[in-house]
């Protein structure tokens, strides 16, 4: 365990942005999918928010802030040359309509059938976060999603057989980007497509619940 | 001779009554605080009121929601640390939450005409749960019906005496739909400007949406 060097927040993002080709229409949603985007500099991928925006830009700087242009977060953005402006029913319509070629979103857990929990702890949780992720879910052409491979706090997986927290959606994940591994999700299970230098097979399968295929 | 303008905050929001459903605008940028601070001094009480978020400790929202007037808030997410998810915790608040995508649509649909739809998002959670569904095209589906309005509250960039708006960068969120689907939308506009100055073309939201607009310059 101990030659293992898990991935960081920003090595998970650079391992996705690695497998995203020019030309795409990406979402990112919040937490480490929207450090993809800071990884994908020498070509053009057009990145959506869910808020109207089609092509944002880089991060502005302190004297460039325009409080006018803000992407899913609120946070300051700028657009690249080329980008468009649209309203909120149009900007879901986009993330409904099956016209995003990808989106990358965070997640509680993932089951090996591709459901996806990540909005509530508990069906009894006495406010909800709901937000876009669920039209997101179900409308993106692919879903593929960035997570830690285990709890923090006692280390239970997150690569579940089935997933214990409220769905967000049900058999939506093609592929889990985690800090130790790459897998896919399949009509078997999920495949394992890459693993970080020194990581046995037998400790990933130990670190993850449903059983995994190799290929 | 059209002419939406109105002279005053007071008048913007006279005639909200009593149980009326209030659509407010904005994702940060886009939301009309001096309308909401209006519609909180007017004293319109039992209000449902319709937004993306709950907002936070402060804030228009958090000032709207902290006079009482509030009833039942329609939004897609509520932060438990928050004015709203202290009010909903505490019983003073009834709270509807909606997937971000099936809000704007539910309100776009209003806006058309559209008696109802039925959308994938959410079909297969828990808020599906003792709603009616359906299998489409291979896909299980949600039913969902419009959220029409008495009042929308608008945010502009610019406004000319027909009511036709600009909205700026990603101000413009919510602004075009929620214009729609309301009896009676009322705007508050940075800038006015003279009938013709905004090219047809350039238009976000037609004046024939509008019934009120007041300037509050930035």
């Amino acid at each position: 365990m101990s030659d293992i060097r898990p991935l960081d927040r920003d090595g998970i993002a650079a391992r996705i942005a690695r497998d995203i080709p020019e030309g795409w229409f990406v979402n990112l949603g919040i937490g480490i999918p929207t450090k993809v985007s800071d990884f994908v500099q020498d070509r053009e991928v057009i990145f959506h928010a869910e808020n109207g925006v089609i092509g944002i830009g880089p991060a502005p700087s302190e004297e460039n802030i325009n409080p006018y242009l803000v992407n899913a977060g609120v946070q300051h953005i700028t657009l690249i040359t080329g980008a468009a402006l649209v309203h909120h029913a149009d900007s879901f319509a986009i993330a409904r309509g099956g016209h995003l070629d990808l989106c990358v979103l965070g997640a509680f857990e993932v089951a090996a059938n591709g459901d996806i929990a990540n909005w509530a702890h508990s069906a009894h949780e006495p406010t909800k976060q709901v937000g876009g992720a669920m039209d997101l879910a179900v409308g993106a052409k692919r879903l593929w999603v960035a997570m830690e491979h285990n709890n923090k706090r006692g280390g239970g997986p997150r690569l579940r057989t089935t997933c214990s927290y409220p769905l967000t959606a049900k058999g939506v994940v093609q592929r889990v980007y985690t800090d130790i591994a790459v897998l896919e999700v399949t009509p078997d299970g999920f495949a394992v497509l890459d693993m970080v230098p020194g990581l046995t097979r037998e400790t990933l399968q130990s670190r993850t619940e449903a059983p995994l295929i190799w290929r | 001779m059209i002419d939406k303008f109105v002279p005053s905050l007071a008048l913007a929001v006279a005639g909200i009554q009593d149980g009326a459903t209030v659509l407010a605008a904005g994702f940060g940028p886009g939301t009309p605080a001096t309308l909401m601070r209006g519609l909180a001094e007017q004293g319109a009480r039992d209000l449902t009121l319709v937004m993306n978020a709950g907002g936070r400790d402060e804030g228009p929202i958090a000032d709207l929601l902290s006079t009482g007037h509030i009833r039942n808030l329609i939004c897609s997410f509520v932060r438990a640390d928050s004015v709203a998810g202290r009010l909903f915790a505490k019983g003073d608040l009834e709270l509807e939450i909606v997937p971000q995508g099936t809000l704007a649509e539910r309100i776009r649909a209003a806006g058309a005409g559209v008696q109802a739809f039925y959308t994938p998002t959410a079909a297969d959670t828990i808020l599906a749960e003792g709603r009616e569904t359906r299998t489409i095209n291979g896909r299980l589906c949600l039913l969902e019906y419009p959220i029409f309005a008495d009042v929308a509250l608008i945010d502009a960039w610019q406004a000319d005496r027909f009511g036709n708006l600009t909205h700026r960068d990603s101000a413009r969120n919510f602004n075009p739909i929620m214009a729609m689907a309301a009896k009676t939308t009322i705007v508050q506009t940075a800038h006015v400007v003279d009938l013709g100055a905004i090219q047809p073309e350039h238009v976000h939201t037609a004046g024939v949406f509008v019934q009120r607009v007041l300037h509050v310059p930035v």
